[in-house]
């Protein structure tokens, strides 16, 4: 049995420790705190937590004046209100004057499961990339998430992190994560293809190299955390030596991580990509029956791989 | 800086100064919003000359009072301001919304110092100042954080998420000022989306709400030293202004809310303003 927990579970601890470290960290939610995890922040350091209530765009706003006033603003709601209801409001007022806010959102992808279409965000990765200054960070497991969340605070200016409701298996060994603002990194290397994932599909597609191995397949996996920016020099290389990439990810597969490695790639070394996403409206349902009504499970990932390998 | 001209004569001439630089500016930039920055004049000399503490030659200092214009397309408006106390180079004037100037068509707090945040999409200012009134409290800061939103602009949904956090916080330390001036783009307020009666909805949102002449500097003055004895929540002050005002063709006209004075138009309002 894998180990599994959530990487809102992880923020939600981080902020705490990050809390405690530096005073000028403050967090801000729009009343879904106990779900993103910032309550347990809000508990420890009630004087430095600030809730927006219902009110996701004003929330953002209070962000930017709080950043702006010399804080490291943290800003929280599920991915589907923090950036879709609020894009504008973070491409003007965050974006342009690159102001030292984090959004970071829980919730994201088809895996919110039962509430549905109106909260299953899949296209937040494309809207926060498409915004002047955003950095966008998937983390693919709990490890990932404590990591980025650390290295998030540490750097000058703003950041979208994309984090998951459910509880997904951990994937590195604590300790083990070498994440790095703007670098890919190679998780399994191998001869035929190359995968490219971020989030919790790291972990589906490497349950996919598995499967493909015993079928004399081996491919390359490379986990993609920092979507935006993205690591030009390695999505090059890994272009030229295996001439076909299948990229996953629980997004729309317009504009997200495929679309990033499609315009990297066209742009150094063109070659075959097929992007595995969400193509069809989401719907209701348990999280594991939506990434196989979406075609996102490690059995669908090897079979796009074996297609192009063909 | 404390009081670089206390006196209201003094303030009314500053405030003929931002006028005229606002219609060189405009005339030369050939597009932008004549209209509601001429009805912001005297308020904003009044907080830059005489009510605001700041220097403008240690623009980051901690404990200044903080100017936020959230109806940033009265742009033209704030860079006079900031002209005339020191923190921008007079001779920026004739650059207004040209390529490569630091005088953007809305204000760019990356580009001009002395702005406190950029702005130009309605109903975000108001948020921002809420946010650092907020930060002000957390640091203990005697700095007071004046917000200045356009009366159109308060049919923006955000503008009363930012009121009702901004009393639900208590923010004494935060005013905010609407020029009143009746028209937007496509008319009078009130036929657009009526917002009557403004001073009583941001009572009910739990500002204490003043009201005023926004021309008259007397009143002015005496609105935001009122303002500094209010204590337990954040004030209001509704300025009644007209549009335009100080260039007789322009006032209460709707359509100098967004376009320039040609050459000719500019030399007669400058005769005006002289």
């Amino acid at each position: 049995m894998v180990e599994k927990a959530a990487t809102r579970d992880a923020y939600g601890k981080v902020l705490v420790e990050l809390g405690k470290e530096n005073p000028n960290i403050v967090v801000l939610d729009a009343d879904l705190s106990g779900s993103t995890r910032t309550g347990w922040f809000a508990k420890e350091f009630p004087e430095r937590f600030f809730n927006a209530g219902i009110a996701e765009q004003n929330m953002i706003g209070l962000a930017a004046g709080l950043a702006v006033s010399g804080k490291i603003a943290f800003a929280s709601s599920f991915a589907m209100f923090a950036t879709g209801r609020c894009w504008e409001q973070i491409r003007n007022t965050v974006g342009y004057p690159r102001l030292n806010v984090k959004i970071v959102a829980s919730h994201a992808g088809v895996t919110v499961g039962e509430d549905g279409a109106t909260h299953q965000a899949v296209e937040d990765i494309a809207l926060m990339r498409s915004c002047y200054n955003l950095r966008v960070i998937v983390p693919a497991d709990a490890e990932e998430t404590k990591m980025v969340i650390r290295q998030v605070a540490a750097s000058e200016g703003p950041f979208y992190v994309r984090l998951s409701r459910s509880a997904t298996p951990a994937f590195y060994a604590p300790g083990k994560c070498d994440f790095r603002l703007g670098k890919g990194s190679i998780i399994r290397e191998g001869q035929d293809a190359a995968i490219v994932a971020c989030g919790i599909m790291v972990y589906e597609a490497d349950k996919a190299c598995d499967l493909l191995a015993r079928e004399g397949i081996s491919a390359r996996l490379i986990n993609m955390a920092s979507v935006w920016p993205i690591d030009k020099d390695l999505l090059a290389e890994t272009a030229k030596k295996f001439g076909k990439i299948v990229t996953c990810e629980e997004h729309s597969v317009i504009g997200g991580l495929g679309s990033a490695v499609a315009e990297s790639v066209a742009a150094e070394c063109p070659c075959q990509i097929k992007i595995l996403g969400v193509s069809k409206p989401c719907q209701s349902g348990s999280p594991d029956e939506l990434m196989k009504y979406h075609g996102l499970t490690a059995e669908d990932i090897a079979r796009a791989v074996k297609q192009i390998v063909a | 800086m404390r009081s670089m001209a206390n006196d209201v004569k003094e303030l009314a001439d500053i405030a003929r100064k931002i006028r005229r630089l606002i219609i060189e500016m405009l005339a030369e930039a050939g597009s932008g919003h004549p209209g509601g920055s001429l009805s912001a004049a005297d308020i904003i000399a009044a907080l830059y000359f005489s009510k605001m503490r700041h220097n403008p030659r240690d623009p980051q200092w901690l404990e200044r009072d903080r100017f936020i214009l959230s109806k940033g397309h009265a742009a033209p408006a704030l860079y006079a301001a900031l002209m005339l106390s020191g923190y921008l180079d007079e001779n920026t004037k004739l650059t207004l919304r040209k390529t490569g100037s630091p005088l953007q068509g809305h204000p760019d707090m990356r580009k001009v110092s002395g702005v406190e945040i950029s702005t130009g999409s309605l109903g975000q200012g108001i948020s921002v100042a809420v946010g650092m009134a907020l930060a002000a409290k957390m640091d203990k800061l005697n700095s007071r954080i004046y917000c200045l939103t356009g009366d159109g602009e308060c049919q923006e949904g955000q503008v009363w998420e930012a009121a009702m956090a901004a009393a639900h916080y208590k923010l004494d330390n935060l005013t905010v000022i609407t020029d009143r001036n009746h028209l937007q783009i496509d008319g009078d307020t009130e036929q657009v989306m009526a917002i009557e009666p403004l001073a009583d909805k941001w009572r009910a949102f739990g500002f204490e709400a003043l009201e005023i002449d926004g021309h008259d500097i007397s009143q002015i003055l005496a609105a935001l030293d009122r303002a500094d004895t209010i204590k337990g929540k954040p004030v209001y002050i509704l300025a009644n202004t007209v549009k335009g005002k100080g260039v007789s063709f322009m006032e209460n006209k709707v359509n100098y809310h967004g376009v320039a004075p040609t050459r000719e138009e500019a030399v007669k309002a400058l005769a005006e303003l002289a």
